[in-house]
C-alpha cells in the first residue's frame, strides 16, 4: 500500500452515497477514485471519458456533451473534485490566477465552471502537493466559492498529507484524517491558516485488498499515480 | 468563399466569436487567415484554445471574452499567460455555464438570461457592470442577468458542409458552433470537406445536421483545417505539433510554419 492508494481510496469516499450523480473528477488520482468508487460501492455513479462519452465499468452507457453537462450543474445531480492552486478556511478556491487579477504574476487556466459548480452542486477538492501556499489565508481570485459565499456544499478536500471537511459550526475546514504515517503537526505546518483540529484525528482509512487489487491491476497498472504526489 | 474572403468581411475592432472548445475543432485555417491579414483589436469570444494564442503572439487582440484558455492535453496556453502577465490584453472572465447563456441570450434575442453561475465568486467583482435580478415570483431568488453576447461574425470548423451551408459535426460533441451561429451578424463556417446537399444527408445521422444554411453566410473548404487541435473522426489533435507550438520560440516556430499561406503551413507541417 503506498500514499497514491491511500488517496485514490479518499478520493473515491467522496462519493460514497452519492447515488446517481454526474462524478467529474479532475486529475488522475481523483479519477481512478471515481472509477474505483464506480466499481465498487458506489455502482450508480456516471462518468464520462472526459469528452461527451458515459462510461460504466470502461463501456460505453451514453452520451453527454458539454451542453448537457451544465444542464446537469444546473440540476445540482453532479459532485466534481476540482483542483485548487490556492484555497482557504471556507473552501474559496481559486484556479483563475495568482496576484492581481488586473494584471496577474502568474495567469492560470481562468475561472473555468468553478462558480457555477460550486453554488449548484456538491464539490470537492484535490490537492497533491498540501502547501501554506495552496492553503492561504485568503485566495487571490475567488472561482469556486466557499462556505461563506453562499456554496451549496464543500464536501471534502483530500490531499497527499490527510482529508479535511467542513463539519463545523460555521462551515470552516477542520482535519478529518491523516494518512498513516502522516502527523496532526505535519498538516498544521503545511496549512496557511488555522485548522480547527479534533482532540483525536482519526487516520484515513486504509484501502481494502480488493481496492488495493483493482487499482494495481485494472485501474492504473503502470502505476502512474505514484507520479502525481511527487 | 476562401480563407481570404472571409477574412476580406471582417473588420479591425470586430467582436468575433470562435467556436470549438480548447484545443477541440477549432476553425484554425479562418485563425491562421486572421493573422497573416494583421486585424487589430479583436474581441474573441470563445471557449479559449490555440486560437486565442496564435491570435495574440499576431497582435490581433484587444479583449478575450472567456471561461478558461486551454490547450487541453498541455494545461496553460503560452501566449495567453504572457500577455495576461505582461498586461497586452484585456480580459472579460466569466464562468464556463455563464458564457454559454450569454450566446444563448443572444441567440434568443434576449438582453440577458437570468444563472446561479457568478453568485458570491470573483467574477462580479472583475466584471463591475454585471448585474443581478431577483426573481419576479414568490420564490424572490437572486440570480446573475448574464448578457447577451451579441457577436458581429462568428468563425467555427465542421466535419462536412455543403456549399449553402448546412453543415454537420461528425465527432462526439457538437460543442456550441450553433449557438456562436445564432449570436452572430456575420457567420462563417469552414470545413474538412466541401460535399453535395445529398452526400452530406448521407454521411451520417439527421441529429448531427447542427447548421443550416439559415444560420450560415459563408462557407470555405480547409482540409486539415483545425489543425492542431482536433476533429475527429477526420483526425485526432496533432500532441507533437502542439507541444512544439508551446515550447518552441515564437520566431523560430512562426518562421518554420506560419510565414508562407495555408498551403505551404500544411505542407511544412506535412514534412516534419
Amino acid at each position: 500500500m503506498t500514499r497514491a492508494d491511500v488517496c485514490v481510496v479518499a478520493c473515491a469516499d467522496a462519493w460514497r452515497g452519492d447515488g446517481a450523480v454526474l462524478a467529474s473528477p479532475t486529475g488522475l488520482i481523483p479519477r481512478l477514485g471515481a472509477r474505483l468508487a464506480q466499481l465498487t460501492f458506489a455502482p450508480g455513479l456516471l462518468l464520462t471519458d472526459g469528452e461527451a462519452t458515459l462510461l460504466r465499468d470502461d463501456e460505453a452507457e451514453g452520451w453527454l456533451p458539454y451542453r448537457a453537462v451544465f444542464a446537469v450543474v444546473a440540476a445540482g445531480t453532479r459532485h466534481v473534485m476540482m483542483g485548487a492552486s490556492q484555497i482557504d478556511r471556507f473552501g474559496n478556491q481559486n484556479i483563475s490566477c495568482i496576484g492581481d487579477w488586473s494584471r496577474p504574476k502568474r495567469q492560470l487556466l481562468g475561472v473555468r465552471g468553478a462558480p457555477g459548480n460550486t453554488v449548484n452542486h456538491a464539490t470537492s477538492y484535490w490537492v497533491p502537493r498540501h502547501a501554506p501556499r495552496v492553503f492561504v489565508p485568503e485566495v487571490d481570485m475567488v472561482s469556486g466559492v466557499g462556505h461563506d459565499r453562499g456554496a451549496i456544499e464543500i464536501r471534502v478536500v483530500v490531499t497527499n498529507l490527510a482529508v479535511l471537511d467542513f463539519a463545523t459550526p460555521d462551515r470552516s475546514m477542520r482535519l478529518r484524517s491523516v494518512h498513516p504515517g502522516v502527523s496532526v503537526a505535519e498538516v498544521q505546518a503545511a496549512t496557511g491558516f488555522p485548522l480547527t483540529i479534533p482532540s483525536d484525528v482519526p487516520s484515513t482509512r486504509r484501502p481494502t485488498a480488493e481496492e488495493l487489487e483493482l487499482i494495481g491491476e485494472r485501474l492504473d497498472p503502470e502505476g502512474l499515480r505514484e507520479k502525481e504526489i511527487r | 468563399m476562401t480563407a481570404g474572403d472571409v477574412v476580406g468581411e471582417l473588420r479591425d475592432g470586430m467582436t468575433i466569436g470562435i467556436g470549438g472548445w480548447g484545443s477541440r475543432r477549432k476553425p484554425m485555417a479562418l485563425v491562421r487567415a486572421i493573422c497573416r491579414a494583421g486585424l487589430r483589436d479583436l474581441t474573441v469570444v470563445t471557449y479559449g484554445g490555440p486560437d486565442v494564442g496564435l491570435l495574440i503572439a499576431y497582435g490581433c487582440v484587444r479583449r478575450v471574452v472567456t471561461g478558461f484558455v486551454s490547450l487541453d492535453s498541455i494545461a496553460l496556453e503560452p501566449h495567453f499567460c504572457r500577455a495576461r502577465q505582461e498586461g497586452a490584453i484585456e480580459l472579460t472572465e466569466y464562468d464556463e455555464g455563464m458564457l454559454y447563456w450569454g450566446l444563448l441570450a443572444a441567440a434568443n434575442r434576449l438582453p440577458f438570461l437570468p444563472i446561479r453561475a457568478g453568485l458570491g465568486s470573483d467574477v462580479m467583482r472583475v466584471n463591475p457592470s454585471l448585474r443581478t435580478i431577483r426573481s419576479p415570483y414568490a420564490d424572490d431568488t437572486e440570480l446573475v442577468a448574464m448578457p447577451a453576447l451579441t457577436l458581429d461574425a462568428a468563425l467555427v470548423h465542421l466535419n462536412r458542409a455543403d456549399p449553402s451551408g448546412n453543415a454537420r459535426y461528425l465527432g462526439p460533441d457538437p460543442y456550441f458552433d450553433d449557438l456562436f451561429c445564432l449570436a452572430a451578424k456575420r457567420r462563417y463556417v469552414s470545413c474538412e470537406r466541401l460535399v453535395s446537399t445529398a452526400e452530406l444527408m448521407d454521411s451520417g445521422p439527421p441529429q448531427g445536421l447542427l447548421l443550416n444554411r439559415m444560420m450560415v453566410d459563408g462557407v470555405v473548404e480547409t482540409p486539415r483545417g483545425a489543425h492542431f487541435t482536433s476533429c475527429v473522426p477526420d483526425y485526432d489533435r496533432d500532441e507533437s505539433f502542439q507541444r512544439e507550438y508551446a515550447t518552441a520560440g515564437w520566431d523560430q516556430f512562426r518562421s518554420a510554419y506560419l510565414d508562407g499561406d495555408e498551403e505551404s503551413y500544411q505542407k511544412a507541417v506535412a514534412a516534419r
